[in-house]
């Protein structure tokens, strides 16, 4: 029997929406939902059919029977690992409070879910990735407009002048901005890009600025600068909406455009070109503040610029410009019933420090990585649980090695993921969740000028022992009895309970996959915009309040970044159109295109080395050993050496992606806790490795 | 004379490799035989900026193609329309098209142990569709065009 499924993708964490063809139960074809993204799918998308029909993923419940990492499991009935998992949860919360127990996830708009079950449980530890990801650029975004990073939609089909510093938006592929950007380009749009090495999306620029590494902070500051001095300005927004202007002009006096040329290795002339081209082009100029921006010790700053340039150009609630999401409150319809929203709020204080001994940080999902410092020093209390919903911390994070030594102290490591993660492998429990194809998830709100309400429906049944993430969620929570917060026995009653508020049946799915809540793009008055501004002032902030009572400076000093020692370099990463990091390196259609990661080396640096195309190379640092191929190419920065991110798997079930490249995060010995202070980000690209020719390339043919 | 092309616009593309796994996933390949390529030549700096163009190459569909002669059970085809196809049902896979196409697109499926091309999807195209690569295209930038006599 043939089928058509609305649905939405879970290749990456984008989520494009989907449609779905299956016959027999069988998937035979998948698409981008043709009512917004017109078929298109990346090569991702289509590979979540290799996906489904792997049997290189956990089949059933798995609990450990070996030591940890030892890959010895015991294949147990749904039954016996909740009641497992169940059981020494509620040893922990026995002795040592709730709060012992952490949850962490991937983020985005099915996580009410995960939350409401940490919370309900009395902990108020749910934490995320976003530490290794974007907290630079949310937490910069917080300090300025007093809204996070999602409270800016960016415009760019209509912008005039797209500027990225190394955000390489057409690798990282969602499908719908992908086209935005490339519609705009049609249109005649402008694209700057800012980075250290050549990219998918460098190539399309029509200006392309190669910088020292670790010197994004100097040229925003150099295009603050030059703005400022140009005029280039929009004046009467500032005055309405800004405060301490005056404060940043004294700032940026001595950082000119000549001074940011000579520190970023560019042209000046170029520079001055540009902030020209801005004063023609704003405000329908968008600088974009960055997504994963844990990259160098000042990352929320040079983050931080951008969203003050986007300011400059007075960008905000215009077409072509950052245009405030609306929701459904906007529409005049009620929001969905969040299951988190009906718990108390845990009393106790975030085991990471966040709320409280540092007050400038968003407590909603903190910082992971310093919870690895709670767990050696169990000060303010013990963490003795860690369950990790398709979030790979020894993938995310630097330094799996020194992650796993603060692990051991723990009584109870769980994963829910859909495949083996390295942390999964390294875990008491693996709980399988069910592929996005084979899973219903919780209805989302997606706000934007039109927001919408959004679903993933269940295309084909379960190949496996498998479960969605409610199932599993709702059997873990019976079972330690706060089974009262998720009322529902099937995928209905809960849609049902969800949407009860909103006046939306899910019948109103049907036609498109989502319910749209406006026909007509939502704007704000931009003459009255007060109120939107969330600080403490209510005015977009130069000088934060927030930073200054945690004792931190909004605009702070440039300081020159490290060159690399002689022989070392340093590393940078990235990623691919092909893969979304880590999660899609075993798929065997996306294997087939990208088997493994290289090392991008510069040609001259690579000369001195006497490292030729396609030559094995050691790359090293603090006693971290690894062999990767390296690619020799003019395109990249010779302070840097680069690599895709998600390699370098060390999980033996997964065949293909076993030890195939490197890791990135294995190199970053004594990197765990390295962040900027003032955003909570990583700094993942302050790492040096040396890196020199591998003994493994043969000198001799010896066969026989 | 053929009736369709594939046209690339390579302004659009971005190299994401889509169209390979489009490809792939309509016929239900195994890994092995993938049917088309995107490929770029060496980036070159313009004005500053290094840049390329990207090409797309998957079956020419030749007007006087090598590799239906050599089929010895006249499963290699060529339409009407144009379009160079193998009949499952009569290929046994003796590989003599392999052999013969200069440009190697006729492929050995693993699986089934028979030859495998681009087709154009022409089971989509009769049903009034288009091809795989073409529908579901990232960026919409690969397109079927159908060719006229001038």
């Amino acid at each position: 029997m043939k089928k058509s499924v609305w649905s939405m993708c879970g290749m990456c964490t984008v989520r494009c929406p989907i449609r779905v063809e299956t016959e027999n139960d069988e998937v035979t074809w998948i698409e981008g939902n043709p009512h917004l993204l017109d078929g298109a799918l990346c090569a991702k998308g289509s590979a979540g059919i290799a996906l489904l029909n792997d049997p290189e993923r956990p089949q059933q419940p798995l609990i450990r029977k070996g030591g940890r990492g030892a890959g010895r499991w015991d294949k147990v009935s749904w039954d016996t690992a909740l009641d497992y998992v169940a059981e020494k949860l509620n040893k922990i919360v026995d002795r040592y409070g709730p709060e012992s127990v952490m949850m962490s996830c991937r983020g985005g708009p099915f996580v009410d879910i995960v939350k409401a079950f940490i919370h309900g449980l009395g902990s108020p530890n749910f934490t995320n990735h976003d530490s290794a990801c974007g907290r630079n650029a949310h937490h910069a975004s917080l300090s300025l407009y007093g809204v996070g990073r999602t409270g800016f939609a960016y415009d760019i089909k209509k912008t005039r002048h797209l500027v990225l510093f190394g955000r390489n938006i057409l690798a990282s592929l969602r499908v719908a901005e992908v086209n935005q950007v490339l519609d705009m380009l049609d249109s005649g749009g402008r694209l700057t890009y800012v980075d250290v090495r050549q990219t998918m999306t460098g190539i399309k620029a029509n200006r392309f600025f190669q910088v020292r590494p670790g010197t994004d902070y100097a040229l925003a500051l150099g295009m603050i600068h030059e703005v400022i001095r140009e005029k280039a300005y929009d004046q009467e927004f500032i005055d309405r909406y800004v405060s301490d202007f005056d404060a940043l002009v004294a700032f940026v006096e001595p950082y000119d455009v000549d001074w940011a040329a000579r520190e970023c290795g560019i042209k000046a002339e170029r520079l001055r070109e540009f902030v020209r081209e801005l004063a023609h082009d704003r405000p329908r100029v968008v600088f974009h503040p960055g997504w994963m921006v844990s990259r160098y010790r000042d990352s929320f700053y040079a983050s931080r610029a951008l969203h003050i340039l986007n300011v400059l150009m007075g960008n905000i609630e215009v077409e072509g410009g950052q245009i405030f999401p609306k929701g459904p409150a906007d529409c005049g319809v009620k929001g969905l019933r969040s299951f988190d929203g009906q718990i108390p709020k845990p009393t106790a204080r975030r085991g990471d420090g966040v709320g409280w001994k540092y007050s400038h940080f968003d407590k909603g999902p903190g910082l992971f990585h310093l919870f690895y410092d709670t767990m050696v020093t169990e000060d303010p209390y013990p963490i003795k649980g860690l369950i990790c919903v398709r979030h790979d911390p020894l993938s995310c994070f630097p330094d799996p090695a020194a992650q796993k030594e603060a692990l051991d102290r723990l009584d109870l490591l769980v994963a829910i993921d859909t495949h083996y993660s390295e942390f999964g492998w390294y875990c008491d429990v693996i709980l399988p969740e069910s592929t996005y194809l084979e899973r219903d998830s919780i209805i989302a709100t997606q706000k934007g000028t039109k927001p919408r309400f959004i679903c993933r429906n269940q295309v084909v049944a379960p190949r496996y022992d498998t479960r969605s993430l409610s199932e599993i969620i709702k059997g873990l929570a019976d079972r330690v009895g706060i089974g009262q917060y998720f009322p529902y026995n099937s995928t209905a009653e809960l849609q049902a309970w969800q949407l009860e508020p909103t006046g939306v049946k899910i019948e109103d799915f049907a036609e498109k996959g989502f319910v749209e809540l406006s026909r007509e793009p939502i704007m704000y008055d931009r003459q009255n915009l007060d109120g939107r501004f969330k600080t403490p002032s209510g005015k977009i902030e130069i000088i934060s309040q927030k930073l200054t009572e945690a004792g931190l400076p909004s605009l702070k000093p440039y300081e020159s970044p490290e060159k690399p020692p002689k022989g070392k370099f340093r590393l940078v990463f990235g990623r691919s159109a092909v893969h979304a990091h880590a999660h899609t390196i075993n798929n065997p259609l996306l294997h087939e295109l990208m088997p493994e990661n290289t090392l991008w080396v510069n040609r001259r640096a690579a000369a001195r080395m006497g490292v030729k195309e396609g030559d094995w190379v050691e790359v090293s640092s603090n006693g971290m050993v690894n062999t990767i191929k390296a690619h020799v190419t003019d395109f990249i920065h010779p302070e840097a050496v680069y690599m895709v991110h998600g390699f370098g798997r060390q999980v033996p079930l997964q065949t293909r992606s076993y030890h195939a490249g490197v890791g990135d995060q294995k190199l970053m010995k004594g990197m765990l806790t390295a962040m900027d202070p003032a955003g909570g980000g990583l700094c993942l690209c302050e790492c040096m490795v040396t890196v020199k020719r591998s003994s493994k390339n043969p000198k001799r043919m010896v066969e026989l | 004379m053929n009736k369709y092309t594939l046209y690339l616009n390579s302004r659009r593309c971005i190299g994401c490799h889509g169209c390979e796994v489009h490809c792939k996933t309509n016929k239900r390949l195994p890994v092995g035989p993938i049917l088309c390529e995107i490929s770029h030549e060496p980036l070159k700096a313009v004005r500053g900026v290094p840049k390329t163009e990207f090409r797309f190459r998957s079956c020419y569909h030749c007007e006087d193609p090598y590799c239906v002669p050599v089929c010895p059970t006249g499963a290699m085809q060529k339409r009407a329309d144009g379009i160079v196809f193998v009949d499952q049902e009569v290929c046994v896979g003796c590989m003599a098209c392999v052999g013969a196409c200069p440009w190697g697109v006729p492929q050995p499926n693993p699986e089934t142990g028979k030859v495998v091309k681009c087709d154009y999807c022409m089971d989509r195209i009769d049903a009034g569709l288009k091809p795989a690569c073409v529908t579901r295209c990232t960026t919409h930038a690969l397109k079927l065009v159908a060719l006229q006599e001038i």
